[in-house]
């Protein structure tokens, strides 16, 4: 498979087999990136639409506006905006379900 | 000693210390300048100088009065000269640090002035320091040590490797019988329910509620957008999004064992095991009042760099993150970043992890010790009268 992210070393780490994102391991150019996972053996690959650095989310699946976004297999926060395999996953289109701006 | 063999100090109340500090305690901030200026003169001894024991009353004077007596009394300190600025309180601390057995001498400034007190104050301390030069270690067991743990700084490598490394030692230290402290309770939000599920009896878990739902309360009556702290910048500069990714990652640490007890800051566990206890996120202050709890080695995973150490109780930092460990290496005691590129498994890091304790423990410098990270930090709970 094609990987302009390293020749078949992972990129990206998830912490469950399920989760909606994974953390980059290395600063990530748009691209095919190899996905690891922490519970299984399992191992993916993800097109990475922009360029992600190091310790920053990218989504493994689509998450619907609204909806409940899982990391850890629990709920992180929700999403602001759809999001879409293979998209930078952070405070832009991620938000706190508990903590929210005063208003 | 052999390899392999623990050493450390036992004090006259049967604690186990890993380090043999004389301090110069304040009682205020009045007395700063005189605990500093006998620290000059006696080099050996270490004065921790705070902001506060001036007009404070009820629950905040309470927690003060804790965390300094316990400050004197932890068994990293062998021996205590407290100065005040007048003889009731003082008298107070040194009598609260005396119950540990251990040598404790007291000065008050007023009638005397800072020159005659710093003068007598250098003289008893000199005299401590050079008794407790002759106390020798002894053989101890990894389970008499009492260890903490906080995260700071933290980013998603945090929960992907440097926190799970801590939680295999918490694992390991609480299966051979060793106490441990994690607090931290607003950065539980999103995660609370996770502890909340761990806690070993009914009443540990409502205690441990009735102070997740405390501090809920304080945020929430402030009124403020405490999405502009938490996650700080730090921490969403380092990929994490929301508090509750982040308290994900923080009780990675915590391993996999129940909570035995939910302690109030500052408090001495009494239950072997996995204990909780109330304490703010921040640093320098969650790591005061372990220390104050008889903590003597401390643990503390960062994920950007967060550089923090305290005056007794010896700091062991670590990090998963490359960038950290190359750019920040003064501040790292172990780099775990090989668990990112599946370099090494956690077992692995855990063993890694365990050395660096069992070496810090036996009086290895840490790398807040060499470069002299003492941050001390006395939590307020409201403004003084």
């Amino acid at each position: 498979m094609a990987d302009s992210n390293g020749s078949g070393a992972v990129g990206l780490l998830a912490h469950r087999d399920g989760d909606a994102v994974a953390v980059a391991v290395r600063d990530l150019a748009p691209g095919e990136a190899v996905v690891a996972f922490l519970d299984s053996e399992k191992r993916d690959t993800v097109s990475v639409k922009q360029e992600v650095p190091l310790g920053h989310k990218v989504a493994l699946a689509d998450v619907a506006e609204g909806a409940e976004v899982i990391e850890y297999g629990e709920r992180i926060g929700l999403a602001t905006k759809p999001i879409t395999r293979g998209e930078h996953v952070h405070i832009h289109n991620l938000k706190s379900a508990r903590w929210q701006p005063a208003s | 000693m052999a390899a392999g063999v623990l050493s450390g100090y036992r004090r006259p109340d049967g604690r186990v210390g890993i380090r043999n500090h004389v301090i110069v305690l304040p009682v205020d901030d009045l007395s700063n300048a005189a605990a500093e200026a006998v620290a000059r003169v006696v080099p050996g001894a270490l004065a921790l100088p705070h902001a506060y024991g001036r007009l404070q009353f009820g629950e905040d004077l309470e927690l003060t009065f804790r965390t300094l007596v316990g400050t004197g009394a932890n068994p990293n300190v062998a021996a205590v000269v407290v100065i005040g600025i007048e003889p009731s309180w003082t008298d107070r601390l040194a009598d609260g640090i005396a119950e540990s057995g251990k040598p404790v001498e007291r000065f008050s400034i007023e009638r005397h002035g800072d020159l005659e007190t710093i003068a007598g104050a250098a003289r008893a301390t000199a005299r401590l320091l050079q008794d407790a030069s002759e106390t020798a270690r002894v053989p101890i067991e990894r389970s008499e040590v009492l260890i903490s743990i906080k995260c700071g700084e933290s980013d998603t490598t945090s929960g992907l490797g440097s926190n799970p490394t801590v939680g295999q030692v918490v694992d390991r230290h609480v299966e051979e019988g060793g106490t441990v402290i994690f607090g931290e309770t607003t950065e539980l939000t999103g995660g609370e329910h996770v502890i909340s599920s761990r806690c070993a009896t009914d009443e540990v878990r409502s205690c441990f509620q009735a102070f997740f739902d405390d501090y809920r309360a304080t945020v929430e009556a402030a009124g403020v957008d405490l999405l502009g702290s938490q996650p700080t910048q730090g921490n969403i500069r380092g990929g994490l999004s929301t508090i509750e990714e982040k308290a994900m990652g923080n009780i990675a640490k915590t391993g996999t064992h129940p909570v035995v007890d939910a302690l109030a800051p500052a408090c001495r566990p009494t239950r072997t095991g996995l204990n909780f206890m109330d304490t703010s996120s921040a640093a320098a202050e969650c790591i005061t009042l372990m220390a104050a709890a008889g903590a003597v080695l401390h643990l503390f995973p960062t994920g950007q760099g967060n550089i923090i150490g305290h005056p007794i109780e010896p700091v062991v930092k670590l990090t998963a993150n490359p960038i950290t460990a190359s750019t920040m290496s003064e501040h790292i005691d172990l780099d775990v970043s090989g668990l990112l590129t599946q370099a090494y498994g956690l077992k692995e890091a855990g063993d890694q992890l365990m050395e660096v304790v069992d070496r810090t423990i036996n009086g290895r410098f840490t790398a807040a010790e060499a470069i002299g990270h003492r941050e001390f930090v006395l939590t307020k709970l409201y403004r003084s009268a």
